[in-house]
């Protein structure tokens, strides 16, 4: 019998034509998955989990010169300054986006609904420019200190995503009930709240962590050097296989240790809800006199994070128009190949996501699982190493397409199709095997349930997918500066070459361009807090 | 007889395991209505998704006025069966209106054309000026009954109910059911409606099929599941009854309630099925019991009472003007014939 997937069928016997053998529509498990798409589930995989294989492939090769590389004092330099970013920004972070989130969805504190997007905002600009626009005005804002100072408010936003969402959605009927039970307010709060927000939290913590593990431009430019760093400098210098492979291999196993950390900290809540009722809307807390300190301290941290930057970015702007210095043909030039590169990676990260998300779907098993969580441990990994490692790679076997777009978009897709994935995950969760029957009842073929049905339901997130990837994709640094065709400038690349020589007339207008094509992600994102009911 | 409106026979389903259908056989009546009722996992889905054509059997025939839609693995596609199937849920796509939902399985042209929709809308029982809403702006009752009027627009000659009415609360149910009845009615579409509440499948349905673990244990009218079950089991299930050991010779038995008319003859040892309803209380007489404790509701009463000198409890549904109290001594007669079933 033909394994074919029940929507792409031909079209049935009529009735009074012989009926032959043929497969239907079945529950939602089935254990025939269509081989074709395991394939391509499976090649998908095999790519994402190569460019790690290739970083511990080289350090290990390289034997007795790996530890003396690896004992200097240089790697404990390094190894200590990383640890101290993560130790020092990770709980501010914690701190500024569960308190943010709490005054916000939780409180009586006015403005709601402009607090959501103007604490969300700042993932508009990324870290670097932020950190360009400080530097600019405030020299001082350097080192450890500016580096947690950046990346904090950079950062936030992370924990303040998950923790608002969770809070919004917490059902106070469970909080209600702890307080019959004998709980006082605080410790309803403790014993009932913080158990389901642990998964949200440490998730953006780990977030978090991972991004400052992976962050390049504001350390560069606060003159903080670690891993990561270090490693684009090796490159810079003249690039040593052994050297940049070992320290990327240090940063895999930070990562690793990072992920594991997380697991037993995350905790065993699920978050079910017993029975139909309708969910209690939260009682909100009331602020009463503090609700003018409150607002206070959002105004300072959206200040901070967001108008400052904005502000010295406009006035460079401002600058740079009157002064003539804006230069449009290069600024065209970089806008046109950024788009052209984040469409292209869009569509790739969205393409490769597909064959796993839809095996999901039809045919939940635990091979599609290790399929589809496989993509995400390659991307938890800074854009640093996936870059050195493709580097490393077409150096050796495919010499033709290093420095082309096709393995910039190839890192692009690695890094950040876990987007992709969710994308399409939650858009064909909206269509169940139910409607899918309901349509066939009504008579309708599997190709027309396929575009009457399956597509208007799932596009919408597929489209957002797309953004998401096209939005990372657009103000990848790292990455970029590695693997960009030859001759080929993208905003952020422009931009760093610009402001890294402190010519922050010139590198103004490509900061601009970027938090302009950035600002949907805030309309994009802040609707993942109220979708949560 | 006419060709049967649906023709079941031998039907047996796996899933690769012990059968959830073990060679079951069902005949509905053109424009009939069925209930297929039984306890929950007892395979009434399952029939009526291989009915829908979405379950490919290990065996069995599945005919509808006579054209053979299912034999064996043999499957005719749902889409061409001309079967509507409301699920429980109502399964109403989101990203469409009401009008969009009602009119999916039409021609295109007749799509356009909003006077389809109002027609089908009054039909079940719904304001058209609905027609534009959401199905997340329905109650549930409305997405049922825009479900049914889904359905309905094909005009099938089938029509499969899967639970359609349990999610629903008392009041609406019995209004949605009426309206669902009607519309029914009003095309003489052949129905199979799957329940697990014995009101619901005794009110609705002209012929109620029982089902117990994946077989049919009885398949009769309404009356006749209820008050001639073909087995003790049969019997419990669709209603309050008590079973009262006893020895039949020709029409009557003798049981712990004295003498007692038999509906069919029977000689032996016999269990004797007694509803709450065919006990009549009465004046202390020959068979007298205790009154231990009374449930009140409303219209009626059930009575818990204890025998005087036995240990047999029962129960007795009285009108609700004529209630005994606790510790009352009351005398019991059961005036109309009853039910026995061979001792095992």
């Amino acid at each position: 019998m033909p394994a074919s997937s029940d929507l792409r069928e031909s079209p049935a016997a009529a009735y009074d034509e012989p009926v032959t053998p043929r497969p239907v529509a079945r529950a939602r498990r089935s254990t025939r998955m269509p081989w074709i798409v395991v394939a391509a589930a499976v090649l998908v995989a095999a790519v994402m989990v190569l460019p790690v294989l290739v970083v511990v492939g080289q350090a290990s090769a390289s034997g007795d010169e790996a530890s003396r590389l690896l004992l200097r004092p240089r790697t404990a330099e390094l190894l200590g300054n990383t640890m101290l970013l993560v130790l020092l920004t990770v709980p501010i972070t914690l701190l500024l986006g569960c308190g943010a989130a709490w005054l916000v969805e939780r409180t009586t504190l006015p403005g709601a609904g402009a607090w959501r997007t103007l604490l969300l905002a700042p993932l508009a600009i990324p870290a670097f420019v932020s950190s360009y626009a400080w530097t600019s005005v405030l020299p001082a804002v350097q080192g450890l200190g500016g580096a947690v100072f950046i990346t904090a408010l950079a950062y936030y936003p992370f924990v303040f995503l998950p923790a608002a969402a969770l809070l919004r959605a917490l059902d106070q009927g469970h909080l209600d009930a702890a307080r019959s039970l004998g709980s006082s307010g605080l410790g309803a709060v403790l014993r009932v709240a913080m158990p389901q927000l642990r998964p949200a939290i440490t998730g953006g913590a780990l977030l978090v962590a991972l991004h400052l593990l992976a962050e390049f431009g504001v350390l560069q430019m606060m003159r903080f050097p670690t891993f990561t760093t270090a490693i684009l400098q090796q490159f810079a210098v003249g690039f040593s296989n052994a050297a940049g492979s070992l320290l990327a291999a240090v940063l895999v196993v930070l990562c690793v240790g990072l992920l594991a950390l997380e697991v037993p900290l995350r905790g065993r809540a699920r978050i079910a809800r017993m029975g139909a009722g309708a969910r209690q809307r939260p009682v909100a807390y009331r602020l009463g006199a503090w609700t003018i300190p409150a607002s206070a301290a959002l105004v300072a941290l959206v200040g901070v994070a967001l108008v400052v930057p904005l502000v010295l970015v406009l006035r460079w702007l401002v600058l740079a128009m009157t002064s003539g210095a804006v230069v449009v043909g290069p600024l065209l030039a970089a806008a046109g190949s950024t788009v052209g590169l984040a469409v292209l990676a869009g569509l790739a990260a969205s393409v490769a996501a597909l064959p796993a998300a839809w095996l999901l779907y039809r045919y939940p098993s635990r091979l599609a699982t290790a399929l589809e969580r496989v993509t995400y441990v390659a991307s938890a990994l800074p854009g640093v190493v996936i870059g050195l490692a493709l580097v490393t790679l077409a150096v050796q076997w495919a010499r033709p397409v290093y420095q082309t777009a096709a393995l910039a978009v190839l890192a692009y897709t690695v890094l950040f199709m876990p987007r992709a994935m969710v994308a399409w995950r939650s858009g064909l969760a909206a269509a169940p095997p139910e409607l899918l029957e309901a349509s066939r009842s009504l008579g309708l073929s599997g190709l027309g349930t396929l575009i009457r049905v399956v597509l208007p339901l799932v596009l919408p997130s597929a489209l957002t997918g797309f953004v998401l990837v096209f939005l990372a994709t657009s103000t990848e640094l790292t990455a970029t500066l590695l693997l960009a065709p030859t001759g080929t400038e993208t905003l952020a690349t422009a931009f760093w070459s610009a402001s890294d020589e402190l010519d922050y007339v010139a590198s103004a207008p490509y900061a601009a361009a970027m938090i302009a094509l950035s600002a949907p992600l805030t309309i994009l994102l802040r609707r993942q807090i109220l979708d949560q009911r | 007889m006419s060709a049967a409106g649906i023709s079941v026979t031998g039907l047996t389903v796996g899933y690769g395991g012990p059968p959830v259908l073990d060679q079951v056989d069902l005949q509905v009546r053109a424009g009939g209505i069925t209930a297929v009722l039984g306890p929950s996992g007892s395979g009434k889905t399952t029939l009526l998704r291989a009915i829908a054509g979405f379950i490919r059997p290990d065996h069995g025939r599945i005919e509808v006025r006579g054209q053979v839609l299912t034999d064996g693995p043999t499957l005719v596609a749902p889409e061409r069966r001309g079967i509507g199937y409301v699920r429980q849920d109502g399964a109403l796509f989101p990203h469409l209106d009401v009008a969009g939902n009602i009119t999916f399985g039409l021609p295109r042209a007749e799509r356009r054309r909003a006077a389809q929709v109002e027609p089908l809308l009054e039909l079940v029982g719904l304001s058209p000026s609905l027609a534009r809403r959401r199905p997340d702006e329905l109650s549930g009752g409305q997405q049922q009954r825009v479900a049914l009027a889904r359905a309905l627009a094909r005009e099938p000659s089938v029509v499969l109910l899967d639970e359609p009415f349990s999610s629903l609360d008392t009041a609406l149910r019995a209004a949605t059911r009426e309206a669902t009845r009607a519309a029914l009615a009003a095309r003489g579409a052949t129905t199979v409606l799957v329940t697990h509440d014995q009101a619901e499948a005794l009110s609705f349905a002209d012929q109620v099929a029982v089902m117990f673990d994946g077989r049919f244990a009885q398949i009769d009218s309404p009356a006749g599941v209820y008050g001639a079950p073909a087995t003790p089991e049969v019997g419990r299930f669709l209603g309050d009854a008590m079973l009262l050991s006893g020895q039949a010779v020709g029409r009557t038995v003798s049981c712990c309630l004295g003498r007692l008319d038999l509906a069919e003859p029977a000689t032996g040892d016999v269990l004797v099925m007694v509803r709450p309803e065919q006990l009549v209380l009465g004046e202390p007489s020959d068979t007298t019991a205790s009154v231990s404790s009374v449930t009140y509701q409303g219209a009626d009463a059930m009575v818990r009472l204890e025998l005087v000198g036995q240990t047999t409890r029962l129960v007795a549904r009285v009108p609700g003007d004529r209630v005994p109290h606790p510790g009352d001594k009351v005398g019991i007669a059961v005036p109309a014939p009853v039910r026995s079933f061979p001792q095992r």
